[in-house]
């Protein structure tokens, strides 16, 4: 046994301040690094508030992208992919997919015609056990630079200040080239006319271990045709997902698989920028969508299309925006599925 | 040295302070990461998942090392309910330390994301998918996850205490290198 030795009193106040001390920096180190001291620190819950209309979000639909329906098929690799990535995906062969086509609104049940931009959420599974997870839109390039000027969008557009957009155009004078392709863009009756890009750069890692800054789009198969907002709007509330469950049931639709290699010096780190029309291209597979489920029992539904699910041969580049997709897309899954009881499954029978 | 042990051996020192560090690197990884979109986001995330792992296997080895070799007794003059809190503090920990992994690997299954841990390893999913137990998990992941921090301060408090005020080697018992001078052997 071992014989305490107890101190004197004055020496044991002082061990009981040195305890405190030492305690009480080690919670503060906490709390700074949740960011409690730093209420300037974009934090998901921040970003995903942003996006709730001042009614407050619909609960247990996505935050935003909030309108969609769910797809499965096939994604069909060609093979020449694998001179990019050495991603299983690349290799000749079909592997199953899941997917959802959405607009891109906070309201889930926002008419077809009022959204200007559409989405498409994909996840393609390989036998190896990888994934790959992407969530693109129709437009060419983003709105903005990053994610904070991203945030001050949505904070702008929600503004009551009259001036709000134009202060934040002035500082952000990226988001004119959207607005451009936003007056400017055809509309369609369709999904399966859209294309969709990824927008954001990623890294293909080839099987020698050299590195690829690419994007990437789905080109669809159908021929797009020009409607007008006005006559889509006649088409009734939700005229776009009758039109592609009526569609694939007639027959699966089809979009190929486009990667852009980037050229030295392009800009990966800023999805508003689009590159040259002339970087190399290579057709990579094509996806095949085969049926079509309502997102209230489909498969989609709780699937987080996180753009930072990637197989091995994929991987994120200095995009800051990826980052910023996931930390978010995670904040509304969390808020989405515990408020699961607020947008009930229709049949028992569904997966639970 | 034969008899009653007065320390932790050194196996059970050696996986004390490594998962110490560990641990308190997978508590401030995890409140960092969930605060902020930049691109560190995916960096932390992504020590947090095989370090989480990391630590589950090593708080099951030190389980079975735990009760292989017990512990030192705690000094007879240490008030009951001090010794009670000893004990229970010692089950909570490993509650925690097996516990916590095995929820957010829960959590991962259940919303059916890939818990990736490094170069394209995957672990197998341990939940069907389901969004109410991803919610369940999700939740005492996050709130226990401040319970183990302050656990661990309660604990550092407590091994100062004995270090410094009591000075009845209980501290000493689990110090990573021998204090002896600071401590008399009894005659």
């Amino acid at each position: 046994m071992l014989q305490p030795h107890r101190p004197p009193a004055r020496s044991v106040f002082g061990s009981l301040v040195l305890i405190a001390v030492i305690v009480g920096a080690a919670a503060a180190a906490f709390a700074y690094t949740a960011g409690w001291f730093s209420p300037r620190r974009l934090t998901p819950d921040k970003m995903v508030d942003a996006f709730a209309p001042p009614a407050g979000a619909p609960l247990g639909h996505r935050k935003n992208h909030a309108k969609g329906i769910c797809f499965t098929g096939i994604f069909e690799a060609n093979g020449a992919g694998s001179t990019l990535s050495q991603a299983q995906v690349f290799t000749r062969g079909q592997y199953p997919a899941l997917g959802r086509f959405n607009l891109a609104t906070d309201n889930p049940n926002a008419p077809d015609a009022t959204v200007r931009v559409r989405g498409l959420g994909l996840r393609i599974s390989t036998p190896d056990g990888q994934q790959w997870r992407t969530a693109m839109i129709d437009a060419p390039f983003f709105a903005v630079s990053t994610p904070q000027a991203f945030y001050d969008l949505l904070l702008a557009s929600a503004s009551k200040d009259p001036n709000a957009m134009k202060t934040f155009a002035g500082a952000h004078p990226e988001i004119a080239a959207f607005g451009a392709w936003a007056k400017s863009a055809r509309w369609t009756g369709s999904y399966a006319e859209e294309r969709f890009n990824s927008l954001d750069s990623f890294i293909f890692v080839d099987n020698s271990g050299a590195d690829h800054a690419v994007r990437w789009s789905l080109l669809p198969a159908a021929q797009p045709v020009s409607v007008s907002p006005d006559d889509l709007a006649k088409r009734g509330p939700d005229f776009l997902e009758q039109e592609i469950t009526e569609r694939v049931r007639g027959g699966p639709q089809r979009w190929t698989m486009v990667v852009s290699v980037a050229n030295p010096g392009d800009p990966t780190a800023d999805p508003s920028k689009a590159w040259p029309d002339d970087r190399r291209t290579v057709e990579v597979g094509t996806l095949t969508v085969q049926q079509i489920e309502a997102e209230v029992d489909g498969p989609c539904r709780d699937i987080n299309f996180d753009p930072t699910v990637l197989p091995s041969g994929i991987r994120t580049s200095d995009d800051p925006f990826p980052a910023a997709r996931s930390s978010a897309y995670a904040k509304s899954y969390d808020r989405r599925t515990a408020e699961a009881a607020d947008y009930p499954r229709t049949t028992t029978g569904a997966k639970p | 040295m034969n008899g009653v042990r007065t320390r932790f051996t050194v196996l059970q020192r050696l996986l004390h302070w490594l998962m110490a560090v560990c641990i308190l690197a997978m508590l401030f990884i995890g409140v960092g990461m969930v605060s902020t979109v930049m691109p560190k986001y995916l960096t932390l995330v992504s020590i947090h998942k095989p370090l989480g792992i990391a630590i589950l296997v090593l708080a099951l080895f030190r389980l079975v090392v735990r009760i292989v070799y017990g512990a030192p007794s705690l000094p007879v003059d240490l008030p009951e309910p001090m010794k009670l809190a000893a004990h229970l503090s010692h089950y909570a920990f490993y509650v925690l330390m097996i516990g916590m992994p095995l929820l957010g690997w829960g959590m991962l299954s259940a919303a059916a994301y890939p818990v990736a841990l490094f170069g394209g390893v995957h672990l197998p999913a341990i939940l069907p998918q389901s969004d109410s137990l991803h919610t369940l998990f999700w939740d005492a992941h996050f709130y226990l996850a401040f319970a183990f921090f302050a656990l661990i301060l309660l604990h550092v408090a407590a091994a100062l205490f004995h270090a410094l005020i009591r000075r009845d080697g209980v501290f000493e018992a689990m110090a990573p290198v021998s204090t002896h001078d600071r401590v008399a052997p009894a005659e």
